[in-house]
């Protein structure tokens, strides 16, 4: 390798773009294994831990497995009793309905508060601690917060005579909104970061046009900020087809499978119902919803850096 | 450039940043109604929080009345209460032992990574880290139950151990990516001297490029700390053996347990959530700045 490109490089010099180094050559191999080595551990830990287990989902998706014991290959029985699972589409139209709600109400509220932020001069960063606080609290506690502010005897659900829990018209909007309730300050958080990149000269400009407020916002701050606004789009979808904890502690899937979800779902396959093949298939599906997404997400960039 | 893919859509947000002048002239004279809505906006946030710890301090009578309002007594002994019902002591002790484990650990995979990623030219790099957030972005769900399994045969089911391994597995490649972009704002002076004066690649990352990035893995240790106390799915999943608990299934067994008494449970709750309350409004800037990254990318 090292040999024919050195004459090469002897003979025609003027092609060859500088080295960044002079000793390239005695350097070549080894530092790149070096590097390699200081990889090690994080590809070690990483493959034990996510990719060969997720391998072996896939492989297990194909079979009948339930856990314990040997699995049996049923090639794409799988997939196809989960077309026609209701529990399996319930759950799956939970997530959607979910992912909307995500990509809409937290993402409104935090551009909002994020761009109420950029136009006061004081306790700035203190409203930002407060916002962000939920977000640092445990799921589990959280969902325990709301439970007791929701609660039918003495709570919320007592003074508006509803029972935002264990009514199955509810159950979802009322998981949806506590989730939101720790998630929205984050996303204020993360815009307010990406507003204050946007150039001040713009907002000068603009209010020389006679533009207010809101004609700023829509025509300089979304244009500003549209790189972490596409990326917390793709990340929302991503993590609401996740979305587990909140569920799980405070409805486990119920009433009546009115705010199960894929993973509520694939958990209780696993685990209940000790139908760990099938559990697999759900969490294959979910991990080809990501992958679609992420595709699609690069492709509409790539699209746009073209209009650009 | 070696930019991932997802990253380098999210640069532009972070890489020109305004000096605070610049911007304060950037944002017009808002008004009152401005601080209405962003105090309304506190309150809606914090509100819930300030009554679950009036919920932790009220008499069980209090609470039936209404868990919306003031305690009419205050009720400490619910703390100590708690503390002993839920098995707290044990919760802490399991909590410690694997948020420090799972913050060390990381820092030195990640650290390892990063520095090769940012100073040593590895051959595949770039692809190298695509990877990595392709991985971190598989559902947990997904490899939860081969890995479950697994750890079963292992040993590692219901330790300690295993949950820390677990940690640093799903926690790391973030970690790295977080790391590396920290390192590679470091002047690269020192190192090439030390290099020419013959130091290893091995004694440079120990005695420059680590010291230097001091700021940087303190951010990782306490995302991935706060994480790792946070964290329930692998949590509740991977120990049963409640001596080896750690407090978010405490907090959760104790409240799906025979316990009904919902100002025992807020107590509970709230010795749950102190420690990281304080540590959070004690370093508020570097936990906010290194969980947002995430948001832009990781980078």
């Amino acid at each position: 390798m090292t040999t024919t490109s050195v004459p090469t490089a002897i003979s025609t010099p003027p092609t060859q773009t500088p080295r960044p180094r002079q000793s390239v050559r005695a350097r070549l191999s080894k530092p790149r294994v070096r590097g390699w080595l200081f990889l090690l551990p994080l590809i070690v830990v990483n493959a034990v831990v996510v990719i060969v287990p997720s391998l072996f989902a896939v492989y297990y998706s194909f079979t009948d497995w339930s856990g314990i014991g040997p699995a049996t290959f049923t090639g794409l029985t799988n997939y196809r009793d989960l077309l026609s699972d209701d529990e399996f589409l319930n759950g799956l139209w939970h997530n959607i309905v979910w992912t909307l709600f995500f990509l809409v109400v937290p993402m409104a509220m935090g551009l909002f508060g994020a761009y109420a932020l950029t136009r006061v001069k004081r306790f700035r960063l203190l409203f930002r601690v407060l916002f962000f606080i939920p977000y640092i609290v445990a799921s589990v506690v959280n969902a325990s917060i709301w439970e007791s502010i929701l609660n039918t005897q003495s709570g919320l659900g007592h003074v508006l005579g509803v029972n935002p829990l264990g009514n199955p018209d509810l159950a979802l909007w009322s998981v949806m909104s506590v989730n939101n309730w720790a998630w929205w300050g984050f996303l204020v958080v993360v815009f307010l970061a990406a507003m204050q990149g946007v150039n001040p000269s713009l907002y000068e400009a603009a209010k020389l046009d006679g533009a207010g407020p809101v004609r700023q916002f829509f025509s300089v701050t979304l244009p500003g900020i549209r790189p972490t606004f596409a990326f917390l789009g793709l990340m929302t979808i991503i993590w609401s087809f996740l979305a587990f904890d909140y569920v799980y502690v405070m409805t486990q899937g119920g009433p009546a499978g009115s705010t199960d979800l894929l993973s509520t779902l694939l958990y209780r396959d696993a685990f209940t119902n000790l139908s760990a093949g099938y559990a697999s298939a759900v969490g294959v599906v979910m991990a080809l919803i990501s992958t679609v997404v992420v595709i699609v997400y690069l492709v509409i960039r790539k699209v746009k850096d073209w209009e650009i | 450039m070696s930019t991932p893919t997802t990253a380098s859509t999210a640069a532009p947000g972070r890489a020109n940043h305004v000096s605070p002048r610049s911007r304060r002239t950037a944002s017009g004279r808002a008004g009152i109604p401005t601080y209405v809505v962003l105090t309304c906006l506190a309150i809606f946030s914090v509100g819930p929080i300030v009554l679950f710890f009036f919920n932790a301090v009220k008499t069980q009578q209090d609470y039936g009345r209404s868990s919306l309002g003031l305690p009419s007594t205050w009720q400490w002994g619910n703390f100590s209460a708690a503390w002993t019902q839920a098995n707290m002591t044990a919760g802490i002790v399991n909590s410690l032992i694997i948020v420090v484990g799972t913050a060390a650990v990381t820092c030195v995979v990640a650290g390892l990574a990063a520095y090769a990623l940012a100073r040593l030219q590895v051959r595949g790099g770039s692809a190298f880290m695509t990877l990595l957030l392709v991985t971190s972005s598989l559902p947990a769900q997904m490899f939860l139950v081969p890995l479950f399994y697994a750890w079963a045969k292992a040993g590692l089911y219901d330790t300690r151990l295993g949950l820390v391994i677990i940690y640093v597995g799903l926690f790391s490649p973030f970690a790295t990516l977080l790391l590396r972009s920290f390192m590679l704002t470091l002047p690269r002076e020192f190192e090439e001297a030390a290099r020419i004066d013959g130091a290893g690649e091995l004694s440079v990352l120990f005695r420059i490029v680590l010291p230097n990035s001091l700021p940087g893995l303190l951010t990782v240790a306490l995302v991935t700390g706060l994480s790792a106390y946070n964290e329930f799915l692998f949590a509740v999943t991977f120990i049963q053996n409640p001596d080896f608990l750690p407090l978010s299934t405490t907090f959760f067994s104790f409240q799906q347990g025979f316990s009904q008494d919902y100002t025992l449970v807020s107590a509970a709750g709230f010795i749950m959530i102190a420690p990281m309350l304080i540590l959070f409004l004690a370093l508020q800037r570097r936990f906010i700045d290194g969980l947002s990254s995430s948001g832009l990318g990781g980078a």
